[in-house]
C-alpha cells in the first residue's frame, strides 16, 4: 500500500467521504421529464422541475428501487424513511429549497470492504434531488459573485440523487481512493448509476481532519470540486499537510468548506462556518412517508448481480493471483471475469489467461472476440515451451487482429518454432567460447554480463532460443 | 338567483341556452362589480366561447357533464392555463400558468364555464381581503363592510350572483369564514380529498380546496365533481369521490351532534344564540346534543401561526425574481433577491415568511415549530375522543359578523382570532363546512360551523341539509 499521505510527527489522517450519485432513471425524480445528459439546455424540464407555483412532487418508483439496490450492496438496512425540505437560496434551485433525507433517510448503517480487509462504515444512503446548473460569465472565479451574468440550465434540475456519506474510517489517501474506486464499480455493477465523474454523474465531496492518535479527532474541513479519483488522492495529501503545517506553526483549524482547485493542486477557503446556511429542515408536507414493502425490498435483494468483490475472490482463486492484486481489479473491472473462467474451462493455463486478459483485452469489453478455446490454446504452447514469451505475445496480437484462429498455424506461419534444449546448448557453449571475458565475469558474479551472453545465443538462433531456457543452462554451467 | 343544479339540468336538457345564463351573469357583473371588486380578471371573453361550445354540443347531442354552463369563478391562486394567475400579490402580476390545476382541469371536463379569477388576501394570507395588493372586496350585502377572507373574492361572487358558484381554499378557515360573512354555504373537505395540484401553495399541509354555493346541494354537486384521487398529488387519498348528494334528505334522525363546552370566548351574543337555535333545529330533528370538550383547542390558534408561517416561509421562498414573476435588478444577486421581494410582496405576506422563518431557524426550532407539531397532534387526539361520542360538532364559524374595513387592520392579533373556530380543523385535516343560518348584528349574515371527522363528509352534509331546511 502506498504510504504517500503519511504525515510527519505522528499526525494521523481522518477521512469521510460524502458521494452524490445521479441515478439511472429514465424520468427525474418527482416528474416525468426525461434525466439524460447532454440535451440541448432547458428541454427537460415541466412545471414540477421548474417549482413552478402549484407544482407538487410525486416520487419516481424507480429512483426507490435504484437507491434501494445501491442501500443493500453495501450491507445498509433498509427502513422506513421520510422527507424533508432543505431551504437555501441560489438561481439553480427552482423551489428555492431542496427535497432531500433529513432524520430518516432509506439507507442505514452498512459498509464497504476494501483490500486488506478495510472496513469503511456506511452511516446512510440517502435519496434526494439534483439542482439546475448554473454556467457564470465575466469576472475571473467562474463563481456567481463578480460575474457579468449567469445562465442556468433546468435539465439537471430534480434528476434523482443519492448521498452515500462514509463514516471517518479513512486513514490513508490510498484507501480513500480505493474507496470511490470500489463504491464506483458497485454502482455501475448494480445498475444503479452510470458513475461518470468528469460528467459530474458521480461528485466526491472529502471531509478532511488530522489528529495525534489517542487524542479526539481534529476540526474537519470539507473539500469540493473534487472531480476523479486521482484528484481525490492529491486533495486529501494537499489539505492533510496543510491542515499538520498550519497547527504545528501554532494556529488552528477553522470549520470550514474548501474549494479544490486541480490545476494548482491547492485548497482554498468556500466559505466558513460563520457564513455557513441555516438550511431549516423540516418535513416536506407535500410528500408522505416511504415505506418500503419488505417483500419489495427482499426481490430487490435477490435480484442484486454478485458483486465485485465477490467476483474478484473467485475469479483470485481460479487464477491463483492475488484477489487484491491489479489483475483480478482490472479484470473484473471490464467484466471480464467470466471470460477468463471460460478460457480456462477451455483448458487455458489459470495464470496466463488472466494475465494476457489483463495486459491485452482492454479495449475488448466484456465479451471479447477471440474464442475462449483459442486463447487457451495459445496459454498451452507458451507453458509447454512451444513457443518463447515473446512469440507468444506477438501470436496473442495476431490473435486478436484476426478475432481468433488456429494458433498452431499463426505459430507456423510466422516460422515460430522452438529449439530443443541440445541445440540451445550448443548455441550456449558457442557464446561461451566467443565472449570469454564476460563469462568470466559471470562466473565471478557479475550478473550485468549475463546479457552480452544470452543476447549473443538469441542472436545465433535468430531468437528462436527461448530467454529463460537460455538463462537456466548458463546458470547450471556456471555452477557446474 | 339561480342554483347551480337547475342550471347544469336546464342546459343539459336543452331548456335553458349556456351562453343565456353566462349573457346573465356577465349582465350583473357588469352593474356591481365595479363597486364589489370580487375578481382579479373577469374571463369574459373565453366564458362566451365556452358557453357557445357546451350549447353546440348540447344541440348536436354530445354528452355533456354535471355542470354543463354553470358559471363558476375561480380563486386567483388555482392555475389556470394561460389565463393570469396572481395570488393577489405584485410578485405574480402578469404571471401566466402553462398549465391548469386539477380542479380546473375537472371543472373543464365537467362543463363548466370558468368566469373569471377571484380576488384574496395575499397568498391567502389574511380574513378581509384587505391583504390583496389589488384592493379589498366588499361585501355585497353591506359594502362598507369586508366579506371576510381570504377567499373573499369568491364568497362575494356567489353573494352577488355574478356566479353560480366558485372554489376557494381553506387553510385557517379561508373558504367558511368567507362563506359564514357573506350568507353562502362554504366547504373545507377532508385534507386529501381535493387534490391541491395547481393550487399555489400556502401552507402545503393544511390547504385545501373547496366550493362555495348558494345552497348545500349546489355544494354536494360541485364538491363531487372536483373530489377524488390525483396522481398528481402525493398527499391525495387514494380512493374514489364521496357520494353526498344522495344523503341531503336522510335527515338527522338519531345522529349525535356535538356541543363544545369549553368553547373560547370572544364570540359576538347574536351569534352564540343562532348558534344555539343551529341545535334546537337539530335536537327537534331528531338528533342528540351531547356535550364535549376539546382542551386544545385553546392552543390551536399559536400553533396555526406558527405551522402555517413556516411552511410558508419554504412555500414563498421560489418567489425570487430568477424565473418568474416580477424582478427588480440590483447590483449582485442578494440585492436583486432582497429588492424583489421587498417590492413584489406585501407587509402581512413578509411578517408571515419572518414569523415562519425564525420558527424554523436552529435553536428555535424546538421552541417554536416543534411544539406546534405537539398542539396539532393533541387537537387530533381530542377530536378522536370526542368523535367516539358524537358524529359530528356544531361551533360557530365566525367570532363575528363581517366587520368594518379597517377596523382591525392596525391589530394583526385581532385579525387573527378572526379563525379561531376555523383552524382546529384543519390542524386535524377534518371537514367542515359552514351554512348560512339567519342574521345577526347590523343585520348581517350569520354562519353556523359543521364539523366531522376524516372522510366524515356524508355526516356532515346530513346535518347541513337539516339547518338548511330549519333555517
Amino acid at each position: 500500500m502506498s504510504d504517500v499521505a503519511a504525515l510527519p510527527n505522528g499526525w494521523q489522517l481522518i477521512v469521510g467521504l460524502e458521494v452524490h450519485v445521479e441515478l439511472a432513471t429514465k424520468t427525474k425524480m418527482f416528474s416525468a421529464s426525461a434525466n439524460r445528459f447532454g440535451d440541448e439546455p432547458n428541454t427537460n424540464i415541466d412545471p414540477v422541475t421548474l417549482g413552478l407555483p402549484g407544482a407538487l412532487p410525486v416520487l419516481n418508483q424507480h429512483a426507490i428501487e435504484l437507491a434501494m439496490r445501491i442501500g443493500l450492496a453495501l450491507n445498509c438496512k433498509v427502513q422506513p424513511c421520510t422527507f424533508h425540505r432543505k431551504n437555501y437560496f441560489y438561481p439553480d434551485l427552482p423551489k428555492a429549497y431542496q427535497i432531500t433525507q433529513y432524520d430518516n433517510p432509506l439507507n442505514v448503517d452498512g459498509h464497504l470492504m476494501l483490500p486488506g480487509e478495510v472496513r469503511i462504515g456506511i452511516e446512510r444512503a440517502h435519496l434526494e434531488e439534483d439542482t439546475g446548473k448554473s454556467t457564470h460569465f465575466g469576472g475571473s472565479s467562474g463563481r456567481i459573485h463578480g460575474s457579468d451574468y449567469s445562465l442556468i440550465d433546468f435539465n439537471r434540475a430534480g434528476v434523482p440523487l443519492v448521498e452515500i456519506v462514509s463514516r471517518p474510517d479513512i486513514r490513508t489517501s490510498e484507501q480513500a481512493r480505493q474507496y470511490v474506486a470500489e463504491l464506483r464499480s458497485i454502482l455501475l455493477a448494480v445498475g444503479a448509476s452510470d458513475a461518470k465523474m468528469e460528467e459530474g454523474s458521480m461528485r466526491c465531496d472529502v471531509n478532511v481532519s488530522v489528529h495525534k492518535p489517542g487524542t479526539p479527532f481534529g476540526t474537519r474541513c470539507e473539500i469540493k470540486n473534487v472531480n476523479s479519483i486521482r484528484s481525490v488522492g492529491r486533495a486529501i495529501d494537499y489539505e492533510s499537510r496543510r491542515q499538520v503545517d498550519l497547527i504545528e506553526s501554532g494556529g488552528t483549524i477553522r470549520q470550514e468548506t474548501r474549494h479544490w482547485d486541480d490545476s494548482t493542486g491547492r485548497t482554498e477557503t468556500l466559505r466558513t462556518k460563520e457564513d455557513a446556511d441555516d438550511y431549516r429542515y423540516f418535513l416536506e408536507p407535500d410528500l408522505v412517508p416511504l415505506i418500503p414493502d419488505p417483500e419489495w425490498i427482499e426481490s430487490v435483494r435477490a435480484a442484486l448481480p454478485i458483486l465485485p468483490a465477490a467476483r474478484r475472490l473467485a475469479l483470485a482463486e481460479l487464477c491463483g493471483v492475488d484477489k487484491d492484486g491489479e489483475s483480478a481489479l482490472v479484470v473484473v473491472e471490464r467484466g471480464q471475469d467470466d471470460y477468463v473462467g471460460a478460457v480456462i474451462s477451455a483448458g487455458g493455463d489459470p495464470r496466463r489467461s488472466i494475465i494476457y486478459v489483463q495486459q491485452a483485452f482492454a479495449e475488448q469489453g466484456a465479451t471479447p472476440k477471440v474464442p475462449a478455446k483459442d486463447l487457451a490454446a495459445l496459454t498451452i504452447l507458451e507453458r509447454d515451451a512451444k513457443v518463447t514469451s515473446t512469440q507468444a505475445k506477438t501470436l496473442l496480437t495476431d490473435l486478436i487482429e484476426a478475432g481468433g484462429g488456429d494458433v498452431l498455424a499463426m505459430a507456423a506461419k510466422r516460422g515460430f518454432e522452438t529449439l530443443d534444449t541440445s541445440a540451445v546448448e550448443e548455441m550456449v557453449d558457442a557464446a561461451i567460447a566467443a565472449e570469454p571475458g564476460a563469462w568470466q565475469k559471470y562466473c565471478n558474479g557479475e550478473d550485468k554480463a549475463l546479457g552480452a551472453l544470452v543476447g549473443a545465443v538469441m542472436k545465433s538462433s535468430k531468437g528462436k532460443a527461448d530467454g529463460k531456457v537460455i538463462t537456466a543452462l548458463l546458470q547450471s554451467k556456471k555452477n557446474s | 338567483m339561480q342554483k347551480l343544479v337547475e342550471i347544469a339540468s336546464g342546459v343539459g336538457n336543452g331548456s335553458l341556452s349556456a351562453s343565456a345564463v353566462v349573457e346573465q351573469h356577465l349582465a350583473r357583473i357588469d352593474v356591481r362589480e365595479s363597486e364589489i371588486h370580487a375578481f382579479n380578471l373577469v374571463t369574459a371573453d373565453q366564458a362566451r366561447l365556452d358557453a357557445a361550445k357546451v350549447d353546440a354540443d348540447v344541440k348536436s347531442g354530445k354528452k355533456v357533464g354535471a355542470l354543463a354552463g354553470v358559471p363558476i369563478a375561480v380563486k386567483d391562486n388555482m392555475c389556470t392555463r394561460g389565463v393570469e394567475t396572481t395570488c393577489s400579490s405584485k410578485i405574480l402580476q402578469g404571471w401566466k400558468p402553462p398549465y391548469d390545476a386539477t380542479v380546473v382541469t375537472k371543472l373543464r371536463a365537467a362543463g363548466a364555464i370558468i368566469i373569471g379569477k377571484t380576488n384574496l388576501d395575499e397568498f391567502a394570507m389574511g380574513s378581509s381581503t384587505e391583504n390583496s395588493a389589488f384592493g379589498p372586496t366588499k361585501n355585497p350585502h353591506d359594502i362598507s363592510r369586508v366579506p371576510g377572507g381570504s377567499s373573499g373574492g369568491s364568497a362575494a361572487a356567489v353573494a352577488a350572483g355574478f356566479a353560480a358558484a366558485s372554489l376557494g381554499s381553506d387553510t385557517g378557515g379561508s373558504i367558511r369564514q368567507p362563506a359564514a360573512l357573506c350568507g353562502v354555504v362554504g366547504v373545507k373537505p377532508t385534507y386529501g380529498v381535493v387534490s391541491r395540484y395547481g393550487l399555489v401553495a400556502f401552507a402545503s399541509s393544511l390547504d385545501q380546496i373547496g366550493p362555495f354555493t348558494c345552497d348545500v346541494r349546489d355544494a354536494a354537486t360541485l364538491l363531487e365533481v372536483i373530489s377524488g384521487h390525483d396522481p398528481l398529488d402525493s398527499t391525495s387519498i387514494p380512493q374514489p369521490a364521496p357520494s353526498l348528494v344522495s344523503v341531503l334528505e336522510h335527515g338527522v334522525a338519531g345522529m349525535r351532534i356535538g356541543r363544545v363546552t369549553d368553547l373560547p370566548e370572544g364570540c359576538e351574543a347574536d351569534v352564540l344564540e343562532r348558534l344555539e337555535s343551529a341545535f334546537d333545529a337539530l335536537r327537534s330533528a331528531g338528533a342528540t346534543i351531547v356535550d364535549i370538550k376539546l382542551p386544545s383547542i385553546q392552543y390551536c390558534l399559536t400553533a396555526y401561526y406558527l405551522i402555517a408561517p413556516a411552511e410558508a416561509s419554504s412555500n414563498l421562498a421560489r418567489y425570487d425574481g430568477v424565473r418568474y414573476g416580477n424582478r427588480v435588478d440590483a447590483a449582485d444577486l442578494n440585492s436583486m433577491y432582497a429588492a424583489t421581494r421587498e417590492a413584489g410582496f406585501g407587509e402581512e405576506v413578509k411578517r408571515r415568511i419572518m414569523l415562519g422563518t425564525y420558527a424554523l431557524s436552529a435553536g428555535y426550532y424546538d421552541a417554536y415549530y416543534g411544539k406546534a407539531l405537539k398542539v396539532r397532534r393533541l387537537i387530533s387526539d381530542d377530536f378522536a375522543r370526542a368523535y367516539q361520542s358524537v358524529d359530528t360538532i356544531l361551533t360557530p364559524t365566525s367570532p363575528s359578523v363581517a366587520f368594518k374595513f379597517g377596523s382591525k387592520t392596525d391589530n394583526p392579533l385581532a385579525m387573527y382570532l378572526c379563525d379561531v373556530f376555523t383552524i382546529p380543523t384543519n390542524l386535524a385535516g377534518h371537514p367542515a363546512m359552514s351554512v348560512p343560518f339567519g342574521t345577526g348584528a347590523h343585520s348581517m349574515p350569520v354562519g353556523v360551523q359543521v364539523l366531522a371527522p376524516t372522510l366524515g363528509e356524508q355526516a356532515m352534509f346530513k346535518v347541513a341539509a337539516e339547518l338548511e331546511r330549519a333555517s
